[in-house]
C-alpha cells in the first residue's frame, strides 16, 4: 500500500489544527490516518456526477430570530472560568500575526 | 517606454445597526464596558448554538436593491476555519459559495463600477496588544481580548477590480457611504470602525486584459489613508515591475506615520480556511414576499433622488449630489419648495447649495432643526422683486441665525425695494427733469463714456430713492428712455 | 419499578420522591465502585431536587425519577467534561434545553455519566477518567460512547438516563448493556447544551429498562427550542401507545444481516425477533440498501470533519485547561495536545486533512454525496416497507482492551448504527434474548424520518416476544 497521507502532510495538517504532536504521536498517526483514509477513500467508487451533497439532513429553510436585544450573562461568571484575565478582558501570551 | 495603469478592488466590511447581534440576543452596541456583552452564543462556549438575526437578512436585502445585486434563490453560511484568539469558535461563520446576493453594480460619477457580492458573516472580538512601546502586536508581550464585538453582523461588500484610481476609490467609497446610510443599514463610522476598507491593488500594461498580481492593504481607517495607500502602493508595485521584479501575492499593512505599506507576511503558512457549510444554520431562500417587503420599506437611494432632483428642479448633478450627500437636506429643500408661492425650485435649490450649507457646516447643525417655510418665503421676496438678491443673502444670515421670518427683518429694516414701476418711473422722469442735457450728451457718447454716463444715472437714481430701487426696472426704464 | 410507576406513585403521593432517591443511590454505593458508570454523583444536588418536588414542586410527568445525564450535556454550575482533560473543570453557566425540560417534569438528576472522550468512541475506553465497565461482565465494555448512560440503566442506578448518539453512540450501548436506547429523528430534540461532536448528526435520546418508559422520557424532551436553529417546528409528540403490527410492512435489512462480522448469536437473535413480528401479524421481507455498505466510510469523513471544527474552539484562552506557550499559537497546541486524548486527536487530524485544501472534493465533498445516495436507498425502501429492522451491534460485549489497537476495528462497530444517523431518520435499539454466555444482544428498528409511533409499536411487540 503506498502512501496514503505522508510525515509532511501529518505534520502540516497537525499545524493547521494547533496540535503540538511529539515525534512518535507524528509517526504512529501517520500509519492510523493512512489506513483509515484508505478505507473511506472507498466512497471515491460510487458514481456521485449527479447528485448534490447533503449538508442538512433537514429540508428546513428560513429560521430566524426577531432582532430583540436582551441581557448577556454577566462578566464575573464568564471571566471565573479564564484561565487568565486581566483588566476585565481574557490575557492571552503574545500574539505573532496580524488576523487573516 | 509602458505606460502602466492601477487595477484596484475594494472590500468593504459594513456593521449592520441592527439592535442585536448576529445570532444571538446581546445587544449591538458600541462602546461598552468590555465583556459586558456576551452569552454563551457569542462566547462560543461548549453546546451553543447560532441563530439568525432576520433584520440581518432584511438589511441584506435592502442592500441588494441599492446595490443592483442578484440574490439567488438559496444562500448557505459557512464556516471560515482557522485559528485566533479573538475568534471564539476559532471559526467564523460567514458566506462562501452561495452568498445571500451577488453580482451588482454602483455608478460612481457616470461609471459603472460591478459588486461581485454582498453577503452576511459574523464580526470577531478585539485585542489590545500590551506591554510594547507602540501598542502594535510585533512588540507587544501579551493581548487582552474583549469579545463585545463578536457576532455583531457584518455585510461584506466586495467590487470587481473595475476602479482605477486612488480618487475614483474615495469616490467609490462614498457613494457606498451615501446609500448604506440612505437605506439605513449602517452609521457606516470609518474611525468608529462601523465601516473598514480593504483595498487590492495591482498594475497592468495599459490596454492589457490580464490582470496583475495584487497586493491587500489592510488597516486603512480613513479615506485618506485609503488614497494615500493606494498611490503609493501602485507605486511601489510600478516601480518593482519596471525593475523586472514580480509582485508578491500577500497582506500588506499601511503604516500611516511611514506613508508606506508594509508586508504583513510571517512565516506562518498561509491560511487555508477549509470552508465548509454550516451544519447548525439552515439555508436562507428569500421569497417574494419578503423582497416586496423589502422594497416598499425602502427609503429612496441617493442615485434615484439625485435624479429626480435634476430633472424636476433643473439643477446640475454636481449641485444635486451635493445636496443629497448631506443628510436631512433633501427633505428640507423639498419642503421649502413646497412652501413657494411664485419662486422657483432652482433658486432654493442653489440658496441650500450654497447660503443654507456654508451656514450647517459653520455650526454642525443638522438641516431637521432649520425652517424650510423661512427659506421658501425668502425666495419668494426676492423673486417678487421686494428685495434684490444681494440683500437677500444677508437677509437669509440673519434668518437662519435668529430664526426670524425674512419678511420680519425686511420690514424692520426698512429693506423692502420700490419695485412698482410707476413709482420709478416718477423717479427717473425726475432725474431727466434735473439733468436736462443728459439723454443728448449720452447718445453722442461712445461706448465708454456711456458705460460712465450709465453708472452717474443709476447711482443718483439710487441716492434719490435711498438705494431701495429695484435695479432691474430702473435699467429697464432706462434702456426704454436713452434708446 | 418502571420510571412511569415511579413517577405516578409520586404525582399520587403514593411515594415520596427522596425515599425513590435513596433506594437508587443504595446501588450506587454498592456498585458504582466496579461499574464506574458516573463522572460525578450529585448525591446532594439530587437530595434538593426530590425534596423539592416533594414540596409540590414541579410535580410533572417525570416528578421524583432519578434520571442519569450524559457528561456531555451543560448543567449550570455542575462540572461538565465529556470526559476529557481540556474541560476538567469547567462548569458551564447555563443548563442545556433538555437539562430545563426535565427539571421542569419533576425529574431528579442524579449523577453525570461517563462517556468515550467528545463521544468519540464505541466502547467509553476513551474517557480521560477510566472507562465504564459493563454490569453484566466487569471485564467487558458496556459499549460507547454513552457508555456511562447505558450502564447506569443497566445497573439500577437510575430508571432513566439521556445519552447522545451521532454514529450509533446510544444504540450500541443499549444493545451490548441489554436496556432500551433510542435516538429520535434528527432535529426532534434540541441540541442547545450538548456539547458538539458532529452537528449534523449528533441527537440526544433515552435509555430506560423498557420501552415504555424509553417512550416517556423521549415525549418529555421532545420539542421545537427556538435556541436552536436545526430543532423541528412543532410541539410534544405523544409516541403513542400499544404493540399492534398486524399488516405492518417489516423490511430486514440484507446487507447489514449478511455482513461478514456479524456474530452468529445476533444473527440469530435479529431473525428471532423478524420471526416473532412476522408471528404478530407483520409481513417481514428482506431489502437491500446496497449503499449502506459505505456508510462507515463516508461517516468517518463528514463525522471528524464537522469535529474539527467544533473542537477547534478548545484552545486554552477562555475556559478549561491552559498549559502556556510562549505565544499564543504555541500555547494552543501545547493545550490541546495536553487535553485531547488520543482518538480525539486522531479524529481532528482526520477531519482537517479531509476538509483541507485539495482533498475537500476527493473526500468530504465526495462523502456528503454518498450520503445522499444512502438516504435515497432508504427513502426507495420506504416506499414498501413502514419499517426496517437490523442488528444493533455486529457483535455481543467484549472485552475491554480487545479493540484497543486497531482503531478502523472499533469504527466497524458501527457499522449498523452510521447510516440512520446519516439520513436523520429514528433508529432504536431493544433487548432481546442473550447469547449463550448470558451477554445481552439488542435488535434495531429503523423508521422514517418523524415515524417514531410505528417504531415504538413494532419495539414494544418485540420486546413482548422477548426470550
Amino acid at each position: 500500500m503506498a502512501d496514503r497521507i505522508t510525515r509532511a502532510e501529518v505534520e502540516h495538517v497537525a499545524k493547521l489544527a494547533r496540535l503540538a504532536l511529539s515525534d512518535d504521536e507524528l509517526a504512529a498517526l501517520t500509519g492510523e490516518l493512512g489506513a483509515i483514509l484508505d478505507y473511506a477513500a472507498e466512497v471515491s467508487a460510487l458514481d456521485t456526477h449527479d447528485v448534490t451533497p447533503t449538508a442538512h439532513p433537514l429540508p428546513l429553510v428560513n429560521v430566524f430570530r426577531p432582532d430583540v436585544a436582551r441581557a448577556g450573562v454577566p462578566r464575573d461568571e464568564v471571566l471565573a472560568a479564564a484561565p487568565a484575565a486581566e483588566d476585565d478582558k481574557f490575557r492571552v501570551p503574545r500574539i505573532l500575526g496580524e488576523a487573516p | 517606454m509602458t505606460a502602466y495603469e492601477t487595477v484596484i478592488g475594494l472590500e468593504v466590511h459594513a456593521e449592520l445597526a441592527t439592535a442585536s447581534k448576529m445570532f444571538c440576543g446581546c445587544p449591538n452596541e458600541f462602546g461598552e464596558e468590555p465583556n459586558t456583552n456576551i452569552c454563551p452564543v457569542c462566547l462560543g462556549l461548549p453546546g451553543s448554538l447560532p441563530v439568525l438575526n432576520e433584520k440581518a437578512v432584511e438589511y441584506a436585502l435592502r442592500v441588494a436593491e441599492a446595490l443592483h445585486l442578484h440574490v439567488p434563490a438559496e444562500s448557505v453560511f459557512s464556516r471560515k476555519n482557522y485559528f485566533y484568539p479573538d475568534m471564539p469558535k476559532n471559526y467564523q461563520t460567514s458566506q462562501y459559495d452561495l452568498p445571500i446576493t451577488c453580482d451588482g453594480w454602483l455608478d460612481v460619477d457616470g461609471a459603472r463600477i460591478g459588486v461581485t457580492r454582498a453577503h452576511l458573516e459574523e464580526d470577531t472580538g478585539k485585542s489590545s496588544h500590551m506591554g510594547g512601546a507602540t501598542g502594535r502586536i510585533h512588540d507587544a508581550d501579551f493581548s487582552l481580548v474583549d469579545y463585545n464585538r463578536a457576532g455583531v453582523p457584518l455585510l461584506e461588500i466586495v467590487s470587481e477590480p473595475d476602479i482605477r484610481s486612488a480618487d475614483q476609490a474615495k469616490r467609490y467609497v462614498e457613494e457606498l457611504r451615501a446609500a448604506l446610510l440612505a437605506i439605513g443599514v449602517s452609521d457606516v463610522k470609518m474611525e468608529e470602525g462601523s465601516m473598514r476598507v480593504d483595498a487590492n491593488v495591482s498594475v497592468r500594461p495599459s490596454g492589457s486584459n490580464e490582470l496583475g498580481t495584487r497586493a491587500e492593504i489592510k488597516n486603512l481607517n480613513s479615506l485618506r489613508s485609503l488614497v494615500h495607500a493606494i498611490d503609493y502602493e501602485a507605486e511601489r508595485q510600478r516601480g518593482l515591475v519596471k525593475g523586472g521584479e514580480s509582485v508578491v501575492q500577500e497582506t500588506r499593512h499601511w503604516d500611516e506615520a511611514g506613508g508606506r505599506t508594509i508586508s504583513g507576511r510571517s512565516k506562518e503558512e498561509a491560511h487555508d480556511y477549509r470552508y465548509f457549510p454550516e451544519p447548525d444554520l439552515v439555508p436562507v431562500a428569500p421569497t417574494e414576499e419578503m423582497r416586496a417587503q423589502v422594497r416598499a420599506s425602502m427609503p429612496e437611494l441617493p442615485s434615484e433622488q439625485r435624479a429626480r432632483l435634476v430633472r424636476d428642479w433643473g439643477i446640475r448633478e454636481e449641485d444635486a449630489r451635493v445636496i443629497v450627500a448631506v443628510p436631512g437636506l433633501v427633505t428640507y429643500a423639498e419642503r421649502a419648495v413646497a412652501a413657494l408661492k411664485t419662486g422657483t425650485a432652482k433658486d432654493i435649490a442653489n440658496w441650500v447649495r450654497q447660503d443654507v450649507l456654508a451656514y450647517l457646516n459653520e455650526t454642525g447643525l443638522s438641516p431637521a432643526v432649520l425652517s424650510a417655510e423661512m427659506l421658501a418665503e425668502l425666495v419668494d421676496l426676492v423673486a417678487a422683486g421686494t428685495i434684490s438678491r444681494n440683500q437677500a443673502k444677508d437677509v437669509l444670515d440673519e434668518s437662519l441665525r435668529e430664526e426670524k421670518w425674512p419678511r420680519d427683518i425686511v420690514e424692520a429694516k426698512g429693506l423692502a425695494q420700490v419695485s412698482d414701476e410707476s413709482a420709478l418711473a416718477a423717479a427717473v422722469d425726475a432725474f431727466f427733469a434735473a439733468n436736462a442735457g443728459f439723454v443728448d450728451e449720452y447718445r453722442a457718447a461712445d461706448d465708454k463714456a456711456q458705460k460712465k454716463k450709465r453708472g452717474f444715472a443709476m447711482g443718483e437714481l439710487m441716492k434719490s430713492l435711498q438705494g431701495k430701487g429695484n435695479a432691474q426696472v430702473l435699467n429697464k426704464l432706462l434702456d426704454e428712455r436713452l434708446s | 419499578m418502571s420510571a412511569r410507576e415511579i413517577a405516578a406513585d409520586v404525582r399520587a403521593g403514593r411515594r415520596k420522591a427522596r425515599d425513590v432517591l435513596e433506594e437508587h443511590l443504595a446501588r450506587v454505593d454498592a456498585r458504582e465502585a466496579d461499574v464506574h458508570a458516573f463522572n460525578l454523583v450529585l448525591a446532594d444536588a439530587a437530595r434538593a431536587a426530590a425534596d423539592a418536588v416533594d414540596r409540590g414542586e414541579n410535580v410533572g410527568p417525570l416528578a421524583g425519577v432519578p434520571v442519569a445525564l450524559k457528561d456531555n450535556m451543560c448543567t449550570r454550575g455542575i462540572a461538565t467534561t465529556c470526559s476529557s482533560r481540556i474541560l476538567e473543570g469547567w462548569r458551564p453557566p447555563y443548563d442545556a434545553t433538555v437539562v430545563e425540560r426535565l427539571r421542569a417534569a419533576g425529574a431528579v438528576v442524579v449523577g453525570k455519566t461517563n462517556l468515550d472522550e467528545f463521544a468519540m468512541g464505541s466502547s467509553t475506553e476513551n474517557s480521560a477518567f477510566g472507562p465504564t465497565r459493563n454490569p453484566h461482565d466487569l471485564a467487558l465494555v458496556p459499549g460507547g460512547s454513552s457508555g456511562g448512560s447505558a450502564a447506569a440503566v443497566a445497573a439500577g442506578f437510575a430508571p432513566l438516563a439521556l445519552g447522545s448518539d451521532t454514529g450509533g453512540s446510544i444504540r450500541q450501548p443499549a444493545a451490548l448493556c441489554g436496556v432500551v436506547g433510542a435516538k429520535p429523528t434528527y432535529g426532534a430534540v434540541s441540541r442547545y447544551g450538548l456539547i458538539a461532536f458532529a452537528s449534523s448528526l449528533d441527537q440526544i435520546g433515552p435509555f430506560a429498562a423498557n420501552v415504555d418508559d424509553a417512550a416517556l422520557l423521549l415525549e418529555t424532551i421532545w420539542g421545537h427550542d427556538p435556541c436552536d436553529s436545526t430543532s423541528i417546528a412543532g410541539s410534544r409528540a405523544s409516541l403513542g401507545s400499544g404493540a399492534d403490527v398486524n399488516g405492518l410492512r417489516v423490511g430486514l435489512i440484507q446487507e447489514m444481516i449478511g455482513s461478514e462480522g456479524l456474530e452468529p448469536a445476533v444473527r440469530d437473535a435479529v431473525r428471532a425477533a423478524a420471526d416473532a413480528l412476522g408471528a404478530a401479524g407483520a409481513k417481514v421481507d428482506t431489502v437491500s440498501l446496497p449503499s449502506t455498505q459505505y456508510g462507515i466510510a463516508a461517516y468517518y469523513l463528514i463525522a471528524p470533519a464537522e469535529a474539527s471544527s467544533n473542537l477547534a474552539r478548545y484552545d486554552g484562552v477562555r475556559y478549561g485547561l491552559r498549559v502556556d506557550g510562549e505565544d499564543v499559537s504555541r500555547m494552543n497546541a501545547a493545550t490541546r495536545d495536553a487535553g485531547f486524548g488520543r482518538e480525539v486527536k486522531r479524529r481532528i487530524m482526520l477531519g482537517t486533512y479531509a476538509l483541507s485544501a485539495g482533498y475537500y472534493d476527493a473526500y468530504y465533498g465526495q462523502a456528503q454525496r454518498v450520503r445522499t445516495l444512502i438516504i435515497r436507498d432508504f427513502e426507495r425502501a420506504y416506499e414498501q416497507f413502514d419499517v426496517l429492522l437490523a442488528p444493533t451491534s455486529p457483535t455481543v460485549a467484549f472485552e475491554i482492551g480487545a479493540k484497543t489497537a486497531d482503531p478502523l476495528a472499533m469504527y466497524l462497530c458501527d457499522v449498523c448504527t452510521v447510516p440512520v444517523n446519516l439520513t436523520g431518520h429514528p433508529g432504536m435499539s431493544v433487548p432481546f434474548g442473550t447469547d449463550a454466555a448470558g451477554l445481552p444482544i439488542g435488535v434495531q428498528v429503523i423508521a422514517p424520518a418523524l415515524g417514531e409511533p410505528v417504531m415504538f409499536r413494532v419495539a414494544r411487540a418485540i420486546e413482548e416476544a422477548s426470550p
